[in-house]
C-alpha cells in the first residue's frame, strides 16, 4: 500500500453559463470543455502538459456532443499529448464534484500526480433524462415515489417535509443570491474564472460569450411572488427560486502537494475529505445534510469548524433545509458569499467545480477561515460534500 | 490619399445595377454582424460570412453578396460606439472566392466591370474604417476570400487551415479585388510572385495556415481548438495597444524588377505566352510598388473585365468544371451499385509498368496483390522494387512504420498463376503483342473465378480481340494508365462490345479507389489521348519529311502554350513506342496516320529522341540526326504547319466523336488535360479549335455550342 499523499486544488475555470435554448444553442458541449482545459494550461505554463495523468470530465447525458468518453475526446481536441488518458464520469448534478473526488483519490493513492477534472452539461442539446430508458420496476414496484424523477416536484416535497421553509423564505433567499452575484460581478470576482467561448449561430454569426447569461440583477421579492408554480397548483417552487436549465462547462487542475511545489503550481485549496450519501429520491434536496454529516465525521471536524460554505442552489428550499439543519441563518455571509446557482445557473454535471472556484476565492479573501466545504444535492436522492482546508489560513500564527 | 476610387454617385449606381439584376443563381453569402463585448476594451463588431450551407459548400462571392457586405460595412463602420471590426467565415472556411458560375455567365463587359467594382467598393471600406479592422482566417480562403483579409489592418490565421491560395491565374484571372496590389506591398514582390504566380500556375498549389503566417500574410498563428476566442482576445490586445505589429515594406526597385522578371520566366516556361492572365497579374505586381490604391483598383477592374470577356477564361472555367465534375463521375457509367468488391488483385508481368501498377494497387486498395512472371527472379525483383518504393515513402515520412509493414506484406510474387485463384481483378502489363496477351488471358482464365475482372493495360491493341475466345469475355476491360502512373490522373477505361455493366462498374470503382479520373472509351485503336497525340505527331513528322526544318515544325504549335513541344514529348514517350502506336493506327485507319521513314530511322539508330542537349539542357538538332534524316524539298512555314496540325486535330476528333469513341467532346478535352497536360486556356482542345474557327472550316460544325466554353455571341 502506498502512503497517502495530499491532493490540492490549484485552479478552476469555467465557461460563462447560458440559458438553455439561447446563448449556446448552436455551440458544442465538447468545444466548451476544450476551452476550459486549454485555459487551465494557458494559465499555468509552469505545468508541462505531458505531466497531466488523467482528464476526468463529467456529463449526465453521455451521448451526442457529450458522448464517446468525453474526458478522452476533449483531451485530444484540446491538444493534450496523446499519452494523456481521459474518461467520462456521471453522478448527475455532482458529476464534476465526483470527477474531483475520484481523481483526488487517485492522487492520494499515488496513481496520479496531476489531474484535470471538470464537467459539462449542455441542457439545450441534452435535456435532463433525455435518451434514458427508465426501468419500469421503479414505478411498478414503487421503488421510488413517482415524483422522484421530476426535480421540481422533489423540491415541493421538501417544502412539505419542512413546513417552516415557506415560499416567502425561499423567494427572499433567491433575491439574496441574485444580489450577491450582482455584487460579485461588480467587484470583478466572477469574471476572473471565466473563459470566453466562441458562439456559433447561423442567424447571428459568430459571437463570444464573456458573461453569464442567467443572472437577473434587480430581482425583487415582489417580482418573484408573481411567478407561476409549475410543479403544483399553489405550490412554492418557481423559476425564480430555483436554478434554471442551463448550458455550461467547468474544469479544474488538481495536483499532489509535492508535485505542485516541484512545478511551482499555486495551491488554492487542500482537500481534507469527502463523502456522498443517499436519501429518499423524492426528497433528493436534503442530500447535502447526511453527506456533510458523514464528511465531517470522517474528517474529525464539526460544522463549527467550517468557516465557509458553498452549497449548490438547485432550489432555494434545499439550501434552506441544509441551513436549518445546521442552525445557520438564511443570510449568513459565510454561505455562498458570491451568490449561487439560482442566479448563475446550474448546468448539471458542471456545477461541482463552480462551487470549488467560489470557495477558493473565499479562501483567498478570508485567511481567517481554516476550513470550508462544497456541497450539493444530487438527483435520485443523494448528496455530496467535500471539505477543504485554506492554505492561506493565518490562524496558526495567532 | 486624395485619389478617390469611386464617388458616392458611382457607388450608388453600382448598387442599383446589382439590385436590378434578375435571377442569377447566386448563392448569397450573407454578412452577419454581431456585437462582441471585448472585456476591458469595448464593443467589437464581428462579421461572419455565411451562405447557410454546410462545409461542403464554402461561401462564394457574387454581386449580391458583395453589395450586402458593402451595405453592412457602411452601416457598421459608421457606428461611433465600436472599437474594432473583424471578418471571419462560417465553420471551416472564410470564403472560396468569386462565384465562378456567375463569372462564366457574364454576357457583357459592363457586367464584368460591375462585379470587379463592387468587390473593390466593399473591400475598400475595410481600409477607410476609423477603427482597426481584422480578418480571422478560420479555414479555406481562396481568391476573393483571402483578399477580404488583405484589406484588413490585421490578420490572424488558424494553424488548422488546410488551404489558402490566390488561384486566379490558374483559372485565367488576376487577383483583382486588391490582391495583386496588396500582397506584394504586404510581403514583398518575391513572395507575392510565389503566391500569385508560382503556386497558382503549379497546378493550383495551396498553402496551409502555418505557411500563411511564415509568408507574412497573417500577423499571428493560433491553434485551431480555440481559434476564434484567441483571435478576438488578440484583437483586443492590438486595440488596447498591448500588442503592436511591425511591418516592413520592400521598395527597392531592383528587388521588385528581379522578382517580376523571375515570375515572367516561370510563366513563360508554363504557358509560353499563350495565356494572358499570369502576364496581366505580373504587370499588376510590377505596378504595385508605386501605384496608389485607387489607381491599382482601376487597373484591376480593367484587367478583370478584359479577362472575363476573354476566350481563355471561358475555356478555363469550362475546363475547371470538367475536372471538378465530369472527371469524378465518368459519362456513360453504369449504376455503381453493380460493382463487385475487389479483395485481391493479380498483376501479370513484373516489368517497370507492372511494378508501377502493383505499387498503386497495394497502396490505394490495401488488398493483397500478386505479381506473376514466368521467371522467378524477375517476379522477385518486381516485388523488391515495390517494397523499395514503400520504404522510400516511409523514409520521406509519407508512410508510417505500421503502414509500411502492412503494405510490404500485401505484395507477393509468383511464377504460378494458380496463385491468382482467389483474385477478383487481374491486370496484365506484358509485352505489347496480341498473341502474348491472348495467351496470358487464356492462362489466367483457367485459374480465376468466372466473374474476376480481366483488365489489360494495352495502349494500342484491340481489347475486343483480346477477349474473344475466352470463357466469359464480358469480364474483360481495358485499363489504360499514363506514364508515370503515380502522377498522371487519367485512366482510359475501355469497354468492348462484350463488356458487361457489372465489370464496367467494378473497373470504375477500382479507378476511383486508385484516385484516378476515369473516362469511358470505346475499344478503338489507341483510344483517345494517344490517337490525338499521334495524329498531331503524324502531321509533324510529315512536314519534316517533306522538308520543313525540325525546329520550325516543332515550334509551330508554340502559340497554343502546350506543356512541351511535340518532339520533346516524343523524347518523353520514346521513339520506339511512338512508332509502334503510329503503325497500329496506320494499320487501323490508313495514311492519315503517317509512318515516317525518318522516325523509323531514329528508332533503328536507337536514339532516345530527335534532339541532343547542350550543357544547359537546351535541345538542339545534332549532326547525327541531320545525317540520319532524309528531308524533302517542300518546306512549310510555321503558320502552314500549325494550320495543318490544327486541321488534323479537328478532323480526327470529329471522326472519334462520330465513331463513338467517347460520348462527347468534353471527354476528349478531359482526356487531353488529364492525360497529356493540355492547358486549361485551350479548354483541353475543342474550345480552342472552335474559337479559332478550325472545327467549322474543317468539319463544317463546332464541337461545342457557342457560349459553352467560350464567349457568348
Amino acid at each position: 500500500m502506498p502512503e497517502l499523499r495530499e491532493a490540492v486544488f490549484v485552479d478552476g475555470v469555467r465557461t460563462p453559463f447560458g440559458k438553455a435554448g439561447s446563448l449556446y444553442a448552436e455551440t458544442r458541449a465538447d468545444d466548451m470543455v476544450v476551452d476550459c482545459l486549454r485555459e487551465l494550461l494557458r494559465r499555468h505554463p509552469e505545468l508541462p502538459p505531458e505531466r497531466v495523468d488523467e482528464v476526468a470530465i463529467a456529463a449526465t447525458t453521455q451521448t451526442g456532443d457529450q458522448g464517446l468518453t468525453i474526458g478522452r475526446t476533449t483531451a485530444i481536441l484540446a491538444g493534450l499529448p496523446q499519452s494523456v488518458p481521459g474518461y467520462a464520469i456521471d453522478r448527475m448534478c455532482a458529476g464534476a464534484m465526483t470527477a474531483v473526488t475520484t481523481t483526488a483519490s487517485g492522487i492520494a493513492f499515488g496513481a496520479y500526480d496531476i489531474a484535470l477534472a471538470g464537467g459539462v452539461e449542455h441542457m439545450t442539446h441534452h435535456p435532463m433524462g433525455s435518451g434514458a430508458d427508465i426501468n419500469p420496476r421503479f414505478i411498478a414496484e414503487k421503488l421510488v415515489d413517482p415524483t422522484a424523477l421530476v426535480m421540481g416536484s422533489t423540491a415541493e416535497n421538501l417544502h412539505d417535509r419542512f413546513p417552516s421553509i415557506t415560499k416567502d423564505r425561499a423567494d427572499a433567499y433567491a433575491v439574496l443570491s441574485q444580489q450577491r452575484v450582482a455584487d460579485a460581478y461588480a467587484a470583478g470576482i466572477i469574471q476572473e474564472s471565466l473563459v470566453p467561448v466562441a458562439l456559433r449561430s447561423v442567424e447571428q454569426g459568430w459571437g463570444l460569450a464573456t458573461t453569464d447569461e442567467p443572472p437577473r440583477p434587480g430581482t425583487t421579492v415582489e417580482g418573484l411572488a408573481q411567478l407561476r408554480t409549475p410543479f403544483r397548483p399553489h405550490g412554492r417552487v418557481t423559476a425564480g427560486n430555483a436554478a434554471g436549465l442551463n448550458d455550461g462547462a467547468t474544469a479544474c487542475l488538481l495536483a499532489e502537494a509535492a508535485t505542485a511545489a516541484e512545478l511551482g503550481l499555486p495551491v488554492a485549496m487542500k482537500m481534507v475529505g469527502y463523502a456522498f450519501a443517499g436519501v429518499a429520491p423524492e426528497v433528493m434536496g436534503v442530500g447535502p445534510v447526511p453527506a456533510t454529516e458523514k464528511a465531517l465525521a470522517r474528517a474529525g471536524l464539526s460544522i463549527d469548524d467550517i468557516g465557509a460554505i458553498e452549497i449548490n442552489e438547485a432550489f432555494a428550499v434545499q439550501v434552506l433545509a441544509f441551513l436549518e439543519h445546521f442552525g445557520i441563518a438564511d443570510d449568513d455571509p459565510k454561505v455562498n458569499p458570491y451568490g449561487g446557482a439560482i442566479a448563475l445557473g446550474h448546468p448539471l454535471a458542471s456545477s461541482g467545480v463552480r462551487l470549488m472556484i467560489h470557495l477558493a476565492r473565499t479562501f483567498r479573501e478570508r485567511p481567517e477561515v481554516r476550513y470550508g466545504l462544497t456541497t450539493m444535492c444530487i438527483g435520485l436522492g443523494m448528496g455530496g460534500t467535500v471539505i477543504w482546508e485554506n492554505p492561506n489560513w493565518n490562524g496558526a500564527q495567532q | 490619399m486624395s485619389d478617390t476610387y469611386l464617388n458616392q454617385a458611382e457607388i450608388d449606381d453600382l448598387l442599383a445595377q446589382v439590385d436590378a439584376m434578375g435571377e442569377t443563381g447566386e448563392v448569397i453569402s450573407h454578412t452577419r454582424a454581431r456585437d462582441i463585448d471585448l472585456p476591458g476594451v469595448g464593443t467589437f463588431v464581428l462579421l461572419t460570412l455565411d451562405n447557410e450551407r454546410d462545409h461542403t459548400r464554402p461561401a462564394t462571392l457574387g454581386p449580391r453578396t458583395l453589395a450586402e457586405l458593402y451595405r453592412t460595412l457602411v452601416e457598421q463602420t459608421a457606428r461611433a460606439d465600436i472599437v474594432g471590426l473583424g471578418v471571419t467565415g462560417k465553420p471551416f472556411g472564410l470564403a472560396a472566392g468569386a462565384d465562378l458560375g456567375l463569372i462564366g455567365n457574364v454576357q457583357q463587359r459592363s457586367d464584368a466591370l460591375m462585379i470587379a467594382r463592387m468587390g473593390h467598393a466593399a473591400y475598400h471600406l475595410l481600409h477607410t474604417a476609423e477603427v482597426p479592422t481584422f480578418c480571422f482566417i478560420n479555414g479555406l480562403a481562396l481568391g476573393g476570400g483571402l483578399e477580404i483579409g488583405l484589406h484588413c489592418d490585421y490578420r490572424t490565421v488558424s494553424r488548422a487551415v488546410p488551404a489558402v491560395a490566390l488561384p486566379e491565374t490558374f483559372l485565367g484571372l488576376v487577383p483583382g479585388w486588391g490582391g495583386a496590389h496588396l500582397v506584394p506591398r504586404l510581403i514583398g514582390p518575391k513572395k507575392a510572385v510565389q503566391v500569385i504566380i508560382t503556386n497558382a500556375m503549379n497546378r493550383n498549389r495551396t498553402i496551409n495556415g502555418p505557411t500563411v503566417f511564415d509568408l507574412g500574410l497573417a500577423d499571428v498563428l493560433l491553434d485551431g481548438a480555440d481559434f476564434l476566442e484567441r483571435s478576438l482576445l488578440w484583437a483586443a490586445q492590438v486595440i488596447s495597444g498591448e500588442v503592436t505589429v511591425a511591418r516592413q515594406t520592400e521598395d527597392d526597385p531592383q528587388v521588385w524588377d528581379a522578382a517580376v522578371a523571375e515570375g515572367r520566366a516561370i510563366v513563360d516556361g508554363i504557358v509560353h505566352g499563350a495565356a494572358p492572365a499570369p502576364y496581366r497579374a505580373l504587370d499588376r505586381i510590377a505596378a504595385a510598388r508605386t501605384e496608389t490604391r485607387a489607381e491599382a483598383y482601376r487597373a484591376e477592374d480593367e484587367a478583370l473585365a478584359d479577362l472575363i470577356m476573354g476566350e481563355e477564361l471561358r475555356a478555363s472555367l469550362y475546363a475547371f468544371d470538367l475536372t471538378q465534375k465530369r472527371a469524378r463521375k465518368a459519362a456513360g457509367a453504369p449504376d455503381k451499385s453493380l460493382a463487385r468488391p475487389v479483395t485481391k488483385v493479380g498483376v501479370v508481368g513484373a516489368g517497370l509498368m507492372a511494378t508501377q501498377l502493383a505499387t498503386l494497387f497495394v497502396r490505394r486498395l490495401g488488398v493483397p496483390v500478386v505479381m506473376s512472371d514466368l521467371d522467378a527472379e524477375r517476379a522477385e525483383r518486381g516485388v523488391r522494387m515495390v517494397r523499395e518504393e514503400f520504404a522510400g515513402l516511409h523514409e520521406k515520412g509519407r508512410l508510417s512504420a505500421d503502414d509500411l509493414n502492412r503494405l510490404s506484406a500485401l505484395i507477393s510474387g509468383t511464377t504460378d498463376q494458380a496463385d491468382f485463384a482467389d483474385c477478383s481483378f487481374v491486370i496484365e502489363a506484358v509485352f505489347e503483342e496480341m498473341s502474348v496477351k491472348k495467351e496470358v488471358f487464356a492462362e489466367v482464365a483457367r485459374h480465376v473465378p468466372e466473374d474476376c475482372v480481366l483488365a489489360t493495360n494495352t495502349s494500342s491493341l484491340s481489347v475486343t480481340e483480346m477477349s474473344e475466345g475466352l470463357p466469359h469475355p464480358e469480364r474483360v476491360v481495358g485499363f489504360h494508365f499514363f506514364n508515370p502512373v503515380a502522377v498522371l490522373p487519367l485512366l482510359e477505361v475501355v469497354k468492348t462490345p462484350h463488356t458487361d455493366d457489372a465489370t464496367l462498374a467494378t473497373a470504375l470503382a477500382v479507378a476511383k479507389e486508385l484516385r484516378k479520373n476515369a473516362v469511358l472509351v470505346a475499344d478503338s485503336t489507341a483510344f483517345v489521348v494517344n490517337r490525338v497525340l499521334v495524329r498531331m505527331m503524324s502531321e509533324l513528322t510529315k512536314v519534316v519529311d517533306e522538308g520543313t526544318p525540325i525546329e520550325v515544325a516543332d515550334r509551330a504549335l508554340q502559340p497554343l502554350g502546350l506543356p512541351m513541344t511535340p518532339f520533346e514529348l516524343l523524347e518523353l514517350v520514346g521513339p520506339a513506342i511512338a512508332l509502334h502506336v503510329a503503325e497500329s493506327l496506320n494499320a487501323s485507319f490508313g495514311d492519315r496516320f503517317h509512318v515516317s521513314p525518318n522516325l523509323q530511322a531514329l528508332v533503328a539508330a536507337k536514339r532516345p529522341g530527335i534532339y541532343d542537349r547542350d550543357e544547359h539542357g537546351a535541345p538542339y538538332v545534332g549532326d547525327e540526326v541531320r545525317a540520319l534524316f532524309e528531308i524533302g524539298d517542300s518546306p512549310s512555314t510555321s503558320e502552314q504547319v500549325r494550320t495543318r496540325i490544327e486541321n488534323a486535330l479537328a478532323e480526327e476528333i470529329r471522326m472519334m466523336l462520330d465513331e463513338g469513341v467517347v460520348e462527347a467532346p468534353m471527354d476528349i478535352d478531359l482526356c487531353m488535360m488529364l492525360g497529356a497536360g493540355w492547358p486549361f486556356h485551350l479548354g483541353g482542345i475543342t474550345p480552342y479549335l472552335d474559337r479559332a474557327g478550325v472545327s467549322e472550316r474543317v468539319t463544317g460544325q463546332r464541337f461545342l455550342p457557342t457560349g459553352v466554353a467560350g464567349l457568348p455571341e
